[in-house]
Protein backbone atom coordinates (compact mmCIF):
# COMPACT_ATOMS: atom_id res chain seq x y z
CA UNK A 1 0.00 0.00 0.00
CA UNK A 2 1.12 3.50 -0.76
CA UNK A 3 1.43 5.23 2.56
CA UNK A 4 2.02 8.66 1.11
CA UNK A 5 -1.68 8.79 0.15
CA UNK A 6 -2.55 8.84 3.84
CA UNK A 7 -0.66 12.05 4.36
CA UNK A 8 -1.87 13.56 1.12
CA UNK A 9 -5.56 13.08 1.75
CA UNK A 10 -6.01 12.51 5.48
CA UNK A 11 -4.07 15.63 6.45
CA UNK A 12 -6.88 17.08 8.60
CA UNK A 13 -7.10 14.05 10.84
CA UNK A 14 -3.33 13.64 11.08
CA UNK A 15 -2.94 17.28 12.07
CA UNK A 16 -5.74 16.95 14.60
CA UNK A 17 -4.14 13.89 16.16
CA UNK A 18 -0.92 15.87 16.45
CA UNK A 19 -2.83 18.64 18.24
CA UNK A 20 -4.39 16.11 20.63
CA UNK A 21 -1.01 14.58 21.43
CA UNK A 22 0.44 18.03 21.99
CA UNK A 23 -2.38 18.88 24.38
CA UNK A 24 -1.90 15.62 26.28
CA UNK A 25 1.86 16.14 26.59
CA UNK A 26 1.50 19.78 27.60
CA UNK A 27 -0.96 18.76 30.31
CA UNK A 28 1.56 16.21 31.60
CA UNK A 29 4.75 18.24 31.39
CA UNK A 30 3.77 21.84 32.08
CA UNK A 31 4.46 23.06 35.56
CA UNK A 32 2.47 25.59 37.50
CA UNK A 33 3.62 28.49 35.40
CA UNK A 34 3.15 26.55 32.19
CA UNK A 35 -0.46 25.79 33.00
CA UNK A 36 -1.22 29.50 33.05
CA UNK A 37 -0.31 29.62 29.37
CA UNK A 38 -2.20 26.41 28.54
CA UNK A 39 -5.18 28.32 27.24
CA UNK A 40 -3.16 30.55 24.94
CA UNK A 41 -1.16 27.52 23.80
CA UNK A 42 -4.29 25.59 22.82
CA UNK A 43 -5.88 28.55 21.07
CA UNK A 44 -2.75 29.23 19.03
CA UNK A 45 -2.47 25.54 18.19
CA UNK A 46 -6.08 25.44 17.02
CA UNK A 47 -5.54 28.60 15.03
CA UNK A 48 -2.54 27.03 13.28
CA UNK A 49 -4.56 23.88 12.68
CA UNK A 50 -7.40 25.86 11.12
CA UNK A 51 -5.03 27.99 9.06
CA UNK A 52 -3.37 24.85 7.72
CA UNK A 53 -6.53 22.99 6.77
CA UNK A 54 -9.11 25.64 5.98
CA UNK A 55 -8.85 25.36 2.20
CA UNK A 56 -9.13 21.93 0.58
CA UNK A 57 -5.78 21.07 -1.01
CA UNK A 58 -7.19 18.78 -3.65
CA UNK A 59 -10.18 19.32 -5.83
CA UNK A 60 -10.80 15.66 -6.61
CA UNK A 61 -12.31 12.93 -4.45
CA UNK A 62 -9.99 10.12 -3.46
CA UNK A 63 -10.31 6.87 -1.56
CA UNK A 64 -7.75 5.51 0.84
CA UNK A 65 -7.65 2.39 3.01
CA UNK A 66 -9.46 0.51 0.27
CA UNK A 67 -12.41 2.88 0.21
CA UNK A 68 -12.95 3.04 3.96
CA UNK A 69 -11.96 6.68 4.06
CA UNK A 70 -13.15 8.98 1.30
CA UNK A 71 -11.55 12.35 0.81
CA UNK A 72 -13.79 14.96 -0.74
CA UNK A 73 -13.15 18.71 -0.81
CA UNK A 74 -16.61 19.53 0.51
CA UNK A 75 -15.99 17.35 3.56
CA UNK A 76 -12.77 19.31 4.03
CA UNK A 77 -14.77 22.53 4.16
CA UNK A 78 -17.16 21.09 6.73
CA UNK A 79 -14.20 19.99 8.83
CA UNK A 80 -12.77 23.50 8.86
CA UNK A 81 -16.19 24.88 9.84
CA UNK A 82 -16.26 22.43 12.75
CA UNK A 83 -12.71 23.38 13.74
CA UNK A 84 -13.61 27.07 13.79
CA UNK A 85 -16.54 26.22 16.06
CA UNK A 86 -14.21 24.34 18.38
CA UNK A 87 -11.83 27.29 18.52
CA UNK A 88 -14.71 29.58 19.49
CA UNK A 89 -15.71 27.17 22.26
CA UNK A 90 -12.12 27.12 23.53
CA UNK A 91 -12.00 30.90 23.59
CA UNK A 92 -15.22 31.06 25.59
CA UNK A 93 -14.38 28.28 27.99
CA UNK A 94 -11.40 30.00 29.60
CA UNK A 95 -13.21 31.86 32.37
CA UNK A 96 -15.10 28.71 33.32
CA UNK A 97 -11.90 26.63 33.31
CA UNK A 98 -10.09 29.15 35.48
CA UNK A 99 -12.41 28.43 38.40
CA UNK A 100 -10.80 26.52 41.20
CA UNK A 101 -12.95 23.41 40.95
CA UNK A 102 -12.33 23.01 37.22
CA UNK A 103 -8.77 24.26 36.82
CA UNK A 104 -7.21 20.81 37.14
CA UNK A 105 -9.58 19.47 34.49
CA UNK A 106 -8.44 21.91 31.83
CA UNK A 107 -6.34 19.37 29.96
CA UNK A 108 -9.10 16.80 30.05
CA UNK A 109 -11.51 19.31 28.61
CA UNK A 110 -9.25 20.08 25.66
CA UNK A 111 -8.40 16.47 24.92
CA UNK A 112 -11.98 15.25 25.15
CA UNK A 113 -13.29 18.06 22.99
CA UNK A 114 -10.66 17.43 20.34
CA UNK A 115 -11.37 13.69 20.43
CA UNK A 116 -15.01 14.31 19.62
CA UNK A 117 -13.89 16.60 16.83
CA UNK A 118 -11.67 13.83 15.49
CA UNK A 119 -14.60 11.41 15.63
CA UNK A 120 -16.76 13.83 13.67
CA UNK A 121 -14.04 14.28 11.07
CA UNK A 122 -13.84 10.54 10.54
CA UNK A 123 -17.61 10.26 10.48
CA UNK A 124 -18.13 12.81 7.73
CA UNK A 125 -15.48 11.40 5.46
CA UNK A 126 -16.15 7.72 5.92
CA UNK A 127 -16.85 5.38 3.04
CA UNK A 128 -17.78 2.32 5.03
CA UNK A 129 -20.33 1.78 7.75
CA UNK A 130 -17.75 0.52 10.22
CA UNK A 131 -15.76 3.72 9.85
CA UNK A 132 -18.96 5.67 10.15
CA UNK A 133 -19.98 3.88 13.31
CA UNK A 134 -16.57 4.25 14.93
CA UNK A 135 -16.54 7.94 14.09
CA UNK A 136 -20.00 8.42 15.52
CA UNK A 137 -19.09 6.68 18.74
CA UNK A 138 -15.78 8.52 19.01
CA UNK A 139 -17.89 11.66 18.77
CA UNK A 140 -20.45 10.64 21.37
CA UNK A 141 -18.56 8.73 24.08
CA UNK A 142 -16.11 11.54 25.01
CA UNK A 143 -19.06 13.89 24.70
CA UNK A 144 -20.77 12.07 27.56
CA UNK A 145 -17.63 12.57 29.66
CA UNK A 146 -17.69 16.26 28.77
CA UNK A 147 -21.33 16.61 29.76
CA UNK A 148 -20.61 15.02 33.13
CA UNK A 149 -17.37 16.98 33.62
CA UNK A 150 -18.68 18.97 36.58
CA UNK A 151 -18.49 15.89 38.77
CA UNK A 152 -19.81 17.30 41.98
CA UNK A 153 -22.77 19.15 40.58
CA UNK A 154 -25.95 17.11 40.62
CA UNK A 155 -27.29 18.56 37.38
CA UNK A 156 -24.17 17.68 35.43
CA UNK A 157 -24.26 14.06 36.52
CA UNK A 158 -27.95 13.81 35.74
CA UNK A 159 -27.38 15.31 32.29
CA UNK A 160 -24.51 12.89 31.67
CA UNK A 161 -26.61 9.87 32.59
CA UNK A 162 -29.47 10.98 30.37
CA UNK A 163 -27.08 11.62 27.51
CA UNK A 164 -25.09 8.39 27.64
CA UNK A 165 -28.12 6.13 28.06
CA UNK A 166 -29.98 7.73 25.17
CA UNK A 167 -26.80 7.67 23.09
CA UNK A 168 -26.33 3.96 23.74
CA UNK A 169 -29.96 3.23 22.94
CA UNK A 170 -29.83 5.24 19.73
CA UNK A 171 -26.61 3.66 18.55
CA UNK A 172 -28.07 0.23 19.27
CA UNK A 173 -31.07 0.99 17.07
CA UNK A 174 -28.81 2.39 14.37
CA UNK A 175 -26.65 -0.73 14.38
CA UNK A 176 -29.76 -2.88 14.13
CA UNK A 177 -30.68 -0.99 10.99
CA UNK A 178 -27.19 -1.35 9.53
CA UNK A 179 -27.23 -5.09 10.23
CA UNK A 180 -30.28 -5.53 8.01
CA UNK A 181 -28.65 -3.51 5.27
CA UNK A 182 -25.70 -5.86 5.52
CA UNK A 183 -28.05 -8.83 5.37
CA UNK A 184 -29.83 -7.62 2.24
CA UNK A 185 -26.89 -6.24 0.28
CA UNK A 186 -23.89 -8.22 1.51
CA UNK A 187 -21.55 -5.28 1.83
CA UNK A 188 -20.90 -2.33 4.10
CA UNK A 189 -19.15 -0.04 1.62
CA UNK A 190 -21.27 2.96 0.75
CA UNK A 191 -20.64 2.68 -2.97
CA UNK A 192 -21.30 -1.05 -3.26
CA UNK A 193 -24.30 -0.89 -1.00
CA UNK A 194 -26.09 1.65 -3.18
CA UNK A 195 -26.19 -0.96 -5.95
CA UNK A 196 -28.06 -3.41 -3.73
CA UNK A 197 -30.63 -0.98 -2.38
CA UNK A 198 -34.05 -1.65 -3.89
CA UNK A 199 -36.54 -0.28 -1.37
CA UNK A 200 -37.89 -3.60 -0.11
CA UNK A 201 -39.94 -3.39 3.11
CA UNK A 202 -37.06 -4.82 5.14
CA UNK A 203 -34.75 -2.10 3.86
CA UNK A 204 -37.30 0.59 4.61
CA UNK A 205 -37.51 -0.64 8.18
CA UNK A 206 -33.73 -0.76 8.40
CA UNK A 207 -33.49 2.78 7.09
CA UNK A 208 -35.90 4.02 9.74
CA UNK A 209 -33.77 2.36 12.42
CA UNK A 210 -30.64 3.90 10.93
CA UNK A 211 -32.25 7.31 10.75
CA UNK A 212 -33.16 7.06 14.43
CA UNK A 213 -29.52 6.82 15.40
CA UNK A 214 -28.56 9.97 13.54
CA UNK A 215 -31.80 11.73 14.41
CA UNK A 216 -30.74 11.32 18.00
CA UNK A 217 -27.42 13.05 17.37
CA UNK A 218 -29.08 15.90 15.49
CA UNK A 219 -31.90 15.86 18.11
CA UNK A 220 -34.84 15.90 15.76
CA UNK A 221 -38.20 15.74 17.38
CA UNK A 222 -39.23 12.20 18.11
CA UNK A 223 -35.68 11.65 19.42
CA UNK A 224 -35.13 14.98 21.14
CA UNK A 225 -36.12 14.13 24.71
CA UNK A 226 -32.55 14.10 26.02
CA UNK A 227 -31.68 17.46 24.50
CA UNK A 228 -33.18 19.99 26.87
CA UNK A 229 -32.07 18.18 30.02
CA UNK A 230 -28.56 17.59 28.77
CA UNK A 231 -28.15 21.15 27.56
CA UNK A 232 -29.34 22.55 30.85
CA UNK A 233 -27.20 20.31 33.03
CA UNK A 234 -23.96 20.39 31.05
CA UNK A 235 -21.36 23.12 31.60
CA UNK A 236 -22.17 26.06 29.31
CA UNK A 237 -19.07 25.68 27.15
CA UNK A 238 -19.96 22.05 26.52
CA UNK A 239 -23.55 22.97 25.75
CA UNK A 240 -22.51 25.38 23.05
CA UNK A 241 -20.18 22.77 21.58
CA UNK A 242 -22.94 20.16 21.68
CA UNK A 243 -25.55 22.40 20.15
CA UNK A 244 -23.48 23.55 17.21
CA UNK A 245 -20.51 21.44 16.28
CA UNK A 246 -21.85 17.94 16.86
CA UNK A 247 -25.17 18.87 15.31
CA UNK A 248 -23.61 20.26 12.14
CA UNK A 249 -21.36 17.23 11.73
CA UNK A 250 -24.19 14.76 12.15
CA UNK A 251 -26.44 16.66 9.75
CA UNK A 252 -23.77 16.67 7.07
CA UNK A 253 -22.98 12.99 7.62
CA UNK A 254 -26.67 12.17 7.35
CA UNK A 255 -26.93 14.02 4.08
CA UNK A 256 -23.89 12.27 2.63
CA UNK A 257 -25.23 8.84 3.57
CA UNK A 258 -28.70 9.57 2.29
CA UNK A 259 -27.31 10.74 -1.03
CA UNK A 260 -24.60 8.14 -1.50
CA UNK A 261 -26.23 5.03 -0.09
CA UNK A 262 -29.95 5.60 -0.07
CA UNK A 263 -30.15 7.38 -3.41
CA UNK A 264 -32.42 4.65 -4.85
CA UNK A 265 -34.81 5.08 -1.92
CA UNK A 266 -35.21 8.84 -2.23
CA UNK A 267 -38.99 8.91 -2.06
CA UNK A 268 -39.02 6.94 1.20
CA UNK A 269 -36.53 9.05 3.09
CA UNK A 270 -38.06 12.24 1.78
CA UNK A 271 -41.39 11.19 3.28
CA UNK A 272 -39.67 10.34 6.53
CA UNK A 273 -37.84 13.67 6.64
CA UNK A 274 -41.01 15.53 5.72
CA UNK A 275 -42.78 14.31 8.84
CA UNK A 276 -39.74 14.78 11.05
CA UNK A 277 -39.11 18.34 9.86
CA UNK A 278 -42.68 19.48 10.52
CA UNK A 279 -42.62 17.84 13.96
CA UNK A 280 -39.19 19.24 14.91
CA UNK A 281 -39.87 22.80 13.93
CA UNK A 282 -43.37 23.02 15.36
CA UNK A 283 -43.01 21.07 18.59
CA UNK A 284 -39.68 22.66 19.49
CA UNK A 285 -41.06 26.16 18.84
CA UNK A 286 -44.07 25.55 21.03
CA UNK A 287 -41.91 24.21 23.84
CA UNK A 288 -39.41 27.04 23.55
CA UNK A 289 -42.10 29.61 24.29
CA UNK A 290 -42.66 28.33 27.81
CA UNK A 291 -39.02 28.05 28.92
CA UNK A 292 -37.66 30.11 31.79
CA UNK A 293 -34.03 29.00 31.68
CA UNK A 294 -31.77 30.44 29.00
CA UNK A 295 -29.86 27.23 28.30
CA UNK A 296 -33.05 25.22 28.10
CA UNK A 297 -34.57 27.84 25.88
CA UNK A 298 -31.63 27.70 23.49
CA UNK A 299 -31.88 23.90 23.55
CA UNK A 300 -35.39 24.04 22.13
CA UNK A 301 -34.36 26.75 19.72
CA UNK A 302 -31.54 24.50 18.53
CA UNK A 303 -33.99 21.63 17.99
CA UNK A 304 -36.08 23.81 15.73
CA UNK A 305 -32.94 25.04 13.95
CA UNK A 306 -32.05 21.39 13.35
CA UNK A 307 -35.42 21.05 11.66
CA UNK A 308 -34.50 23.90 9.36
CA UNK A 309 -31.16 22.27 8.59
CA UNK A 310 -33.05 19.14 7.56
CA UNK A 311 -34.84 21.24 4.93
CA UNK A 312 -31.53 21.35 3.11
CA UNK A 313 -31.09 17.60 3.45
CA UNK A 314 -34.53 16.80 2.09
CA UNK A 315 -33.75 18.51 -1.21
CA UNK A 316 -30.76 16.26 -1.84
CA UNK A 317 -29.31 18.60 -4.47
CA UNK A 318 -25.81 20.11 -4.63
CA UNK A 319 -27.45 23.45 -3.91
CA UNK A 320 -29.02 21.90 -0.82
CA UNK A 321 -25.65 20.69 0.41
CA UNK A 322 -24.13 24.14 -0.05
CA UNK A 323 -26.96 25.75 1.86
CA UNK A 324 -26.61 23.13 4.61
CA UNK A 325 -22.95 23.99 5.14
CA UNK A 326 -23.63 27.70 4.93
CA UNK A 327 -26.53 27.39 7.35
CA UNK A 328 -24.35 25.44 9.77
CA UNK A 329 -21.68 28.14 9.60
CA UNK A 330 -24.12 31.00 10.17
CA UNK A 331 -25.98 29.14 12.88
CA UNK A 332 -22.65 28.42 14.53
CA UNK A 333 -21.57 32.05 14.85
CA UNK A 334 -25.01 33.19 16.01
CA UNK A 335 -25.42 30.43 18.56
CA UNK A 336 -21.85 30.80 19.81
CA UNK A 337 -22.48 34.49 20.35
CA UNK A 338 -25.62 33.74 22.35
CA UNK A 339 -23.87 31.08 24.42
CA UNK A 340 -20.85 33.32 24.87
CA UNK A 341 -23.04 35.98 26.44
CA UNK A 342 -24.82 33.41 28.60
CA UNK A 343 -21.53 31.96 29.74
CA UNK A 344 -20.07 35.40 30.50
CA UNK A 345 -23.13 36.35 32.55
CA UNK A 346 -23.11 32.99 34.30
CA UNK A 347 -19.44 33.20 35.27
CA UNK A 348 -19.68 36.77 36.52
CA UNK A 349 -22.89 36.54 38.51
CA UNK A 350 -22.67 33.24 40.42
CA UNK A 351 -24.39 31.09 37.85
CA UNK A 352 -27.43 33.11 36.82
CA UNK A 353 -29.06 31.51 33.77
CA UNK A 354 -32.75 32.25 34.35
CA UNK A 355 -34.56 34.40 31.86
CA UNK A 356 -35.65 36.80 34.59
CA UNK A 357 -32.02 37.46 35.45
CA UNK A 358 -31.65 39.06 32.06
CA UNK A 359 -34.19 41.76 32.87
CA UNK A 360 -32.49 45.10 32.54
CA UNK A 361 -29.21 43.68 31.24
CA UNK A 362 -28.95 46.55 28.78
CA UNK A 363 -28.67 49.04 31.61
CA UNK A 364 -25.68 47.36 33.23
CA UNK A 365 -23.96 45.56 30.35
CA UNK A 366 -25.02 47.30 27.15
CA UNK A 367 -22.43 45.66 24.88
CA UNK A 368 -23.35 42.12 25.88
CA UNK A 369 -27.03 42.92 25.48
CA UNK A 370 -26.49 44.25 21.98
CA UNK A 371 -24.45 41.21 20.95
CA UNK A 372 -27.15 38.92 22.34
CA UNK A 373 -29.78 40.86 20.44
CA UNK A 374 -27.91 40.62 17.13
CA UNK A 375 -27.34 36.88 17.68
CA UNK A 376 -31.04 36.33 18.36
CA UNK A 377 -31.98 38.41 15.30
CA UNK A 378 -29.66 36.27 13.22
CA UNK A 379 -31.16 33.07 14.65
CA UNK A 380 -34.64 34.34 13.87
CA UNK A 381 -33.63 35.39 10.35
CA UNK A 382 -34.07 39.14 10.27
CA UNK A 383 -32.78 40.57 6.97
CA UNK A 384 -29.51 42.43 7.26
CA UNK A 385 -27.92 39.63 9.28
CA UNK A 386 -26.49 36.36 8.07
CA UNK A 387 -29.35 34.30 9.46
CA UNK A 388 -31.73 35.73 6.89
CA UNK A 389 -29.57 34.66 3.98
CA UNK A 390 -28.95 31.18 5.29
CA UNK A 391 -32.68 30.62 5.86
CA UNK A 392 -33.37 32.02 2.41
CA UNK A 393 -30.96 29.55 0.76
CA UNK A 394 -32.41 26.65 2.71
CA UNK A 395 -35.95 27.52 1.74
CA UNK A 396 -34.93 27.95 -1.89
CA UNK A 397 -33.27 24.55 -1.89
CA UNK A 398 -36.39 22.83 -0.58
CA UNK A 399 -38.78 24.90 -2.69
CA UNK A 400 -36.96 24.01 -5.91
CA UNK A 401 -37.62 20.34 -5.24
CA UNK A 402 -41.34 20.94 -4.90
CA UNK A 403 -41.81 20.94 -1.14
CA UNK A 404 -44.06 23.99 -1.22
CA UNK A 405 -46.30 23.15 1.73
CA UNK A 406 -43.30 22.21 3.84
CA UNK A 407 -41.56 25.51 3.17
CA UNK A 408 -44.79 27.33 3.96
CA UNK A 409 -45.08 25.60 7.34
CA UNK A 410 -41.44 26.40 8.05
CA UNK A 411 -42.09 30.06 7.21
CA UNK A 412 -45.01 30.24 9.63
CA UNK A 413 -42.77 28.76 12.28
CA UNK A 414 -40.17 31.42 11.63
CA UNK A 415 -42.72 33.95 12.80
CA UNK A 416 -43.42 31.95 15.95
CA UNK A 417 -39.72 31.68 16.64
CA UNK A 418 -39.35 35.44 16.22
CA UNK A 419 -41.84 35.83 19.07
CA UNK A 420 -39.80 33.95 21.60
CA UNK A 421 -36.48 35.35 20.47
CA UNK A 422 -37.92 38.81 20.93
CA UNK A 423 -39.10 37.87 24.44
CA UNK A 424 -35.46 37.83 25.49
CA UNK A 425 -34.69 41.07 23.69
CA UNK A 426 -37.65 42.60 25.50
CA UNK A 427 -36.38 41.27 28.82
CA UNK A 428 -32.95 42.79 28.24
CA UNK A 429 -34.05 46.18 26.96
CA UNK A 430 -37.51 46.99 28.30
CA UNK A 431 -38.27 44.96 31.45
CA UNK A 432 -37.50 46.72 34.71
CA UNK A 433 -35.39 44.99 37.29
CA UNK A 434 -34.40 46.18 40.74
CA UNK A 435 -31.43 43.83 41.00
CA UNK A 436 -29.98 43.47 37.52
CA UNK A 437 -26.76 41.57 36.84
CA UNK A 438 -23.97 43.83 38.01
CA UNK A 439 -21.73 45.53 35.48
CA UNK A 440 -18.69 43.41 34.76
CA UNK A 441 -15.85 43.20 32.33
CA UNK A 442 -15.45 39.78 30.78
CA UNK A 443 -12.02 38.36 30.09
CA UNK A 444 -10.09 38.97 26.90
CA UNK A 445 -10.60 35.66 25.15
CA UNK A 446 -14.38 35.74 25.66
CA UNK A 447 -14.43 39.23 24.23
CA UNK A 448 -12.34 38.09 21.28
CA UNK A 449 -14.71 35.19 20.56
CA UNK A 450 -17.76 37.44 20.83
CA UNK A 451 -16.12 39.88 18.44
CA UNK A 452 -15.42 37.09 15.96
CA UNK A 453 -19.02 35.89 16.21
CA UNK A 454 -20.31 39.41 15.73
CA UNK A 455 -18.17 39.85 12.63
CA UNK A 456 -19.50 36.52 11.37
CA UNK A 457 -23.12 37.51 11.96
CA UNK A 458 -22.71 40.71 10.01
CA UNK A 459 -20.25 39.75 7.28
CA UNK A 460 -21.14 36.16 6.38
CA UNK A 461 -24.45 37.04 4.81
CA UNK A 462 -23.05 39.88 2.74
CA UNK A 463 -19.88 38.15 1.51
CA UNK A 464 -21.38 36.08 -1.26
CA UNK A 465 -17.98 34.62 -2.13
CA UNK A 466 -18.30 32.22 0.81
CA UNK A 467 -21.50 30.65 -0.47
CA UNK A 468 -20.14 30.47 -4.01
CA UNK A 469 -16.90 28.99 -2.76
CA UNK A 470 -18.69 26.16 -1.00
CA UNK A 471 -20.97 25.70 -3.98
CA UNK A 472 -18.00 24.78 -6.19
CA UNK A 473 -17.50 21.49 -4.38
CA UNK A 474 -20.97 20.34 -3.38
CA UNK A 475 -22.54 17.23 -4.75
CA UNK A 476 -26.04 15.75 -4.76
CA UNK A 477 -28.16 13.03 -6.23
CA UNK B 1 -30.65 -19.25 10.05
CA UNK B 2 -34.23 -18.29 10.94
CA UNK B 3 -33.80 -19.60 14.46
CA UNK B 4 -30.83 -17.34 15.10
CA UNK B 5 -32.72 -14.36 13.73
CA UNK B 6 -35.72 -15.15 15.93
CA UNK B 7 -33.43 -15.18 18.95
CA UNK B 8 -31.79 -11.90 18.00
CA UNK B 9 -35.13 -10.21 17.30
CA UNK B 10 -36.49 -11.34 20.66
CA UNK B 11 -33.35 -10.04 22.35
CA UNK B 12 -33.71 -6.73 20.54
CA UNK B 13 -37.28 -6.14 21.65
CA UNK B 14 -36.72 -7.43 25.15
CA UNK B 15 -33.94 -4.85 25.32
CA UNK B 16 -36.20 -2.06 24.09
CA UNK B 17 -38.95 -3.09 26.49
CA UNK B 18 -36.50 -3.25 29.35
CA UNK B 19 -35.00 0.12 28.51
CA UNK B 20 -38.42 1.73 28.58
CA UNK B 21 -39.75 0.05 31.72
CA UNK B 22 -36.81 -0.48 34.11
CA UNK B 23 -36.49 2.10 36.85
CA UNK B 24 -32.87 1.44 37.77
CA UNK B 25 -29.99 2.89 35.78
CA UNK B 26 -27.98 -0.34 35.82
CA UNK B 27 -30.95 -2.37 34.64
CA UNK B 28 -31.43 0.11 31.82
CA UNK B 29 -27.79 -0.26 30.91
CA UNK B 30 -28.14 -4.04 30.82
CA UNK B 31 -31.16 -3.69 28.54
CA UNK B 32 -29.16 -1.57 26.14
CA UNK B 33 -26.43 -4.19 26.18
CA UNK B 34 -29.05 -6.73 25.11
CA UNK B 35 -29.84 -4.57 22.09
CA UNK B 36 -26.18 -4.27 21.16
CA UNK B 37 -25.66 -8.02 21.54
CA UNK B 38 -28.64 -8.80 19.35
CA UNK B 39 -27.03 -6.65 16.68
CA UNK B 40 -23.81 -8.62 16.99
CA UNK B 41 -25.71 -11.89 16.54
CA UNK B 42 -27.41 -10.43 13.47
CA UNK B 43 -24.13 -9.50 11.84
CA UNK B 44 -22.50 -12.82 12.52
CA UNK B 45 -25.51 -14.82 11.35
CA UNK B 46 -25.88 -12.86 8.14
CA UNK B 47 -22.21 -13.26 7.44
CA UNK B 48 -22.09 -16.97 8.21
CA UNK B 49 -25.22 -18.02 6.30
CA UNK B 50 -25.66 -15.51 3.50
CA UNK B 51 -22.13 -14.43 2.63
CA UNK B 52 -19.85 -17.21 3.83
CA UNK B 53 -16.97 -16.09 1.63
CA UNK B 54 -16.27 -12.81 3.36
CA UNK B 55 -15.50 -11.49 6.82
CA UNK B 56 -17.05 -8.03 6.94
CA UNK B 57 -19.84 -8.97 9.32
CA UNK B 58 -17.44 -10.67 11.74
CA UNK B 59 -15.19 -7.63 11.76
CA UNK B 60 -18.09 -5.33 12.32
CA UNK B 61 -19.38 -7.31 15.26
CA UNK B 62 -15.89 -7.40 16.79
CA UNK B 63 -15.63 -3.63 16.55
CA UNK B 64 -19.17 -3.21 17.82
CA UNK B 65 -18.35 -5.32 20.87
CA UNK B 66 -15.24 -3.28 21.57
CA UNK B 67 -16.99 0.04 21.23
CA UNK B 68 -19.97 -1.00 23.29
CA UNK B 69 -17.55 -2.05 26.03
CA UNK B 70 -16.07 1.45 25.99
CA UNK B 71 -19.52 3.00 26.11
CA UNK B 72 -20.53 0.78 28.99
CA UNK B 73 -17.41 1.80 30.90
CA UNK B 74 -18.28 5.48 30.51
CA UNK B 75 -21.92 4.83 31.41
CA UNK B 76 -20.96 2.96 34.55
CA UNK B 77 -18.54 5.73 35.52
CA UNK B 78 -21.36 8.25 35.23
CA UNK B 79 -23.72 5.99 37.19
CA UNK B 80 -21.14 5.68 39.97
CA UNK B 81 -20.87 9.45 39.98
CA UNK B 82 -24.64 9.72 40.36
CA UNK B 83 -24.51 7.23 43.21
CA UNK B 84 -21.93 9.40 44.94
CA UNK B 85 -24.11 12.45 44.54
CA UNK B 86 -27.41 10.94 45.62
CA UNK B 87 -26.73 7.59 47.26
CA UNK B 88 -28.95 5.62 44.90
CA UNK B 89 -29.44 5.06 41.19
CA UNK B 90 -33.20 5.06 40.78
CA UNK B 91 -34.42 6.90 37.72
CA UNK B 92 -37.12 8.67 39.67
CA UNK B 93 -34.48 10.72 41.44
CA UNK B 94 -33.16 12.14 38.19
CA UNK B 95 -35.96 14.67 38.08
CA UNK B 96 -34.34 18.00 38.82
CA UNK B 97 -34.60 19.01 35.19
CA UNK B 98 -37.95 18.52 33.54
CA UNK B 99 -39.88 20.03 30.64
Amino acid sequence: MDYSAIFTYMYTEIALIAVIVAALLYDLIAGKRGRKAFHAFMCILMLLFIAGTIFPYHSETAEIFGGMYVYSPVAGIVKSVLAIGTLLVFLQSDSWLRREDTEFKRGEFYVLTLSTLLGMDFMISSGHFMMFFIGLELASVPMACLVALDKYRHNSAEAGAKYILSALFASGLMLYGISFFYGTTGTLYFDDMAAGINGSPLQIMAMVFFFTGLGFKISLVPFHLWTADTYEGAPTAVTSYLSVVSKAAAAFALMVVLIKVFGPMTEYWQTLLYIVIILSITVANLFAIRQKNMKRFLAFSSISQAGYIMLAVISGTPYGMTSLIFYALVYMVANMAAFGVISAVEQNSDGKVGMDDYNGLYRTNPKLAVIMMLALFSLAGIPPFAGFFSKFFIFTAAFEQGFHVLVFIALINTVISLYYYLLIVKAMFINKNDTPVATFRSDGSTRLSLLLCLAGIIVLGLASCIFDGINLYSFGI
Amino acid sequence: MEYYLVVSTIMMFVGIYGFLTRRNLLAMLISVELILNSVDINFVVFNRFLFPGQLEGFFFSLFAIGISAAETAVAIAIIINIYRNMRNIQVKNLNKMKW
